[in-house]
């Protein structure tokens, strides 16, 4: 009776064959930015998702520090009106 | 004294001199309060990202002074008494965002 093919090997999930994404960095610390300052909201939109949600630390590997500033720059901007709360198509 | 800046929005349907004379109203207030103004700027009538009391675009004045701490709650309760005014955002500057500040004056003066 022939054994079971040992050679096809079916994978059950789709390999992931990115290199082992590269290490991510706080572009605070590494510019020098000590201010995030929270008038000039073209700066702070690249913070914010489509929808105008704060991106978390995980995807932009902001140090928490900075993230805490930014956090706080983003809702002030939002409270004068110059960023929305929630947005469709913000990009 | 430490220094603050104040961002506050003024209802689009005032006429300028109405504009004018708040913002010379709260100068004159904080000057009362020995407040030495270090800059002001008008942005002018903006578009808001989201419409506040029905209203969708607003007179921006941006005032940078510094002060004794006493003198904010008082400002803040005229703010607020004022009907002209939309909204407004009163913040402490720390050392990196007076510094930032004077970079910033610079550039917008320049």
């Amino acid at each position: 009776m022939a054994t079971k093919g040992k050679g096809d090997v079916r994978y059950l999930q789709p390999i992931n064959v990115d290199s082992g994404n590269q290490k991510k960095y706080c572009r605070f610390k590494k510019a020098g930015i000590k201010y995030i300052d929270y008038k000039d909201p073209d700066y702070l939109l690249r913070f914010v998702n489509p929808q105008g949600k704060i991106l978390p630390r995980r995807l932009t590997g902001t140090s928490l520090k900075y993230q805490r500033k930014l956090a706080t720059a983003i809702k002030r901007s939002r409270h004068i009106a110059l960023m929305p709360y929630v947005a469709d198509n913000l990009k | 004294m430490n220094q603050y800046e104040t961002v506050f929005i003024l209802n689009p349907v005032l006429s300028e001199d109405q504009v004018k004379e708040a913002v010379d109203k709260y100068v004159g207030f904080l000057k009362e309060k020995g407040a030495n103004i270090i800059n002001k700027e008008n942005w002018g009538l903006k578009k808001m990202a989201y419409p506040i009391q029905k209203k969708k675009s607003g007179f921006y004045h941006f005032i940078e002074y510094t002060v004794g701490g006493d003198a904010i709650a008082p400002l803040e309760v005229e703010f607020k008494r004022d009907e002209r005014i939309m909204r407004f955002l009163t913040v402490k500057m720390d050392k990196y965002g007076i510094e930032y500040a004077a970079k910033r004056r610079a550039k917008v003066n320049a």
